[in-house]
């Protein structure tokens, strides 16, 4: 283990991973963005497929030993199908089944899709992992110190940065391709397995050594009219009888939800934002996909129809809702990053206003621009919160990995206003402390924290404070609002870890380290 | 109070806790499963150890199945298994 420092937040952080190399601790969350931070990207190999050839297998093997993977190498895929994903368990397999070992697994992200990745970790097939989230047996694993090396956690916008940077070279990407023809040009707007948005994949296309395209849906050469990835970038089409199954796509988030303690958060959340003066013509708006962040937008959105309020875009992580609000002319367009619901690749495929867009695009903190950067309003959730406005979305109660850092950091820092959705408690154990658990999102990004029983304003923003006040919103000191919270549950012993043993590092959005997650006992 | 038969209380929701009682030869033997068993289990015990003491309860088996009750809810579950139990 190498040595650990305590960043701007006082969290110890190694200055070294194994596969990785080394990194800085985090020092505030602009620090990298003032117009005097560079790098050198780091130079990589890539070999010239010979011209002429057939790009189309039907062998999974053939296309494994086509690509050069060896022993030791990155690999990568997407999670566009989320828990419907086919491609990672059928390609995995038949690597392990190879005898292929020691490999870092750098998917965008892991669902419960993917819990063979487990078995694969106790296998030594994978001993490295780069994700933006994890769960299930895989965050069982991860937590229980069964990974070779500590797993790195990295935001949307954070994994196109590594990308872009080097810091992260993938050597081959296997990405799931639900339509494409012959020579790999795809989309995931059409097919039988479609799911939308390919924005992460786009990065892996860009960068990787060696691209496969794997595909159940074989059309004529040239697709058309999407090209989400083009043959330029594609060393080899891989057919498969399926990919998954885009129903699982959509994480059973398409109803609103009718819990009255997300109803109640989602409420306030919607009168804050329209105290804050946001609510106004010309709105970009992102929500994440959680109940009571998909309520907030059914909210803005009644109200936005009834007083005629027509915002400019919407970002994401796109739902149906947002869709609605497109075609309800609620928004100019929407940029599209993730589908959330494979009901929304129809308007991704028929509609110009409904735009596909990178991960660079969407959230890279060293991009030219991004769409984060332009947001007004951004509604996320959170697992566990703390007095310093501190969010985690990556550790549950019992201090297991189970969430996904996502574009939750991203967000947060580049729209002007975030609010942090968070019940008071979960099944006992209060969800506000005096030190989050694992800090996914710093509080100097976070400007107000909302439970079912009052608004927590960032004292950063004194403005937000002095309207919340003017609206007469139930406006609480978030150090009261904890001990309220404790005087009902109770304190609760906290969850012992082993702390010789860092089995997880959170990579901020800049590359720099904001905190290690340990080992559980 | 003497444990005559089994009884059940509770639920197992989200916050609630399901708590079965059943008479036993000798002793009280207490099983606690619960899903901060981490942050509230020794709680759970020590609530649960406390209110059979209360009633005079010294021969039951014990199930506690909790989901994340708060407090009031898990002594309000026990005081209904115990009238539902025995006598």
């Amino acid at each position: 283990m190498s040595k650990m420092i305590a960043n701007a937040l006082g969290r110890l952080v190694p200055t070294e991973v194994e596969g990785l190399g080394e990194f800085a601790p985090f020092t505030g969350a602009f620090d990298r963005l003032r117009g005097d931070y560079s790098y050198a990207r780091a130079a990589t190999r890539r070999t010239v497929p010979a011209c002429q050839r057939d790009k189309v297998t039907k062998s999974i093997r053939e296309a494994i030993e086509r690509s050069g993977l060896k022993d030791g190498m990155t690999i990568s895929f997407h999670h566009h199908m989320r828990n419907g994903d086919g491609v990672l368990p059928l390609v995995m397999r038949e690597i392990q089944a190879m005898g292929i070992k020691d490999l870092t697994l750098a998917p965008s992200s892991l669902t419960d899709a993917h819990d063979c990745v487990a078995d694969m970790i106790e296998a030594g097939v994978v001993t490295g992992i780069c994700s933006s989230g994890m769960r299930g047996r895989i965050g069982q694993a991860v937590s229980e110190g069964k990974l070779a090396r500590p797993a790195l956690i990295y935001s949307h916008g954070g994994r196109a940065r590594a990308i872009e940077e080097g810091r992260i070279h993938i050597d081959v990407a296997f990405l799931g391709a639900p339509t494409c023809d012959k020579y790999g040009n795809f989309t995931g707007s059409t097919g039988p397995s479609a799911c939308g948005s390919l924005g992460y994949a786009m990065m892996d296309a860009k960068y990787a050594s060696h691209v496969v395209a794997v595909t159940d849906n074989l059309v004529d050469y040239p697709l058309m009219p999407r090209i989400s990835i083009p043959e330029q970038q594609v060393d080899q089409v891989l057919l498969v009888d399926s990919i998954g199954d885009p129903r699982k796509i959509a994480s059973g988030t398409v109803r609103y939800t009718r819990d009255p303690v997300q109803l109640r958060q989602a409420w306030l959340a919607f009168e804050l934002i329209k105290a804050s003066g946001y609510l106004a013509p010309g709105l970009s708006y992102q929500a994440g996909a959680g109940g009571a962040s998909l309520a907030v937008t059914g909210f803005l959105k009644d109200y936005m129809l009834e007083k005629g309020i027509k915002g400019s875009f919407g970002v994401g992580g796109i739902s149906g809702h947002t869709v609605d609000m497109l075609e309800h002319g609620l928004f100019d367009a929407v940029l599209d990053v993730q589908s959330f619901d494979a009901a929304v690749t129809g308007s991704l495929h028929n509609n110009p206003r409904h735009i596909e867009i990178d991960a660079s695009g969407y959230a890279n903190p060293f991009a030219g621009s991004c769409a984060v950067n332009h947001l007004d309003v951004v509604v996320l959730a959170a697992l566990d919160v703390d007095v310093d406005f501190n969010v985690n979305v990556m550790t549950g109660l019992d201090g297991v990995l189970r969430g996904a850092s996502g574009g939750h950091s991203d967000t947060a820092a580049g729209a002007k206003l975030s609010v942090v959705l968070c019940p008071c408690q979960r099944t006992r154990v209060p969800a506000i402390r005096d030190h989050v658990q694992t800090v996914v999102t710093p509080g100097e990004t976070v400007d107000a924290i909302v439970t079912e029983r009052g608004i927590c304003i960032n004292p950063r923003n004194e403005e937000l404070l002095r309207a919340a006040q003017a609206a007469k919103l139930p406006v609480l000191d978030i150090h009261k609002l904890k001990n309220d919270i404790e005087a009902m549950t109770g304190k609760p012993e906290p969850v012992p870890f082993d702390e010789s043993k860092v089995v997880a590092v959170v990579e901020y959005r800049d590359g720099t380290l904001i905190d290690s997650i340990y080992k559980v006992k | 109070m003497k444990i005559l038969h089994k009884a059940v209380a509770g639920s197992l929701e989200s916050s609630d806790v399901l708590i079965s009682v059943e008479p036993a030869d000798e002793g009280l033997s207490i099983n606690i499963e619960s899903v901060v068993l981490k942050q509230w289990g020794a709680r759970i015990r020590q609530v649960v150890e406390e209110s059979m003491q209360a009633a005079g309860v010294s021969q039951a088996r014990v199930d506690v199945r909790d989901h994340g009750a708060l407090e009031c809810t898990l002594k309000a579950r026990i005081e209904t298994v115990l009238l539902r139990a025995g006598r």
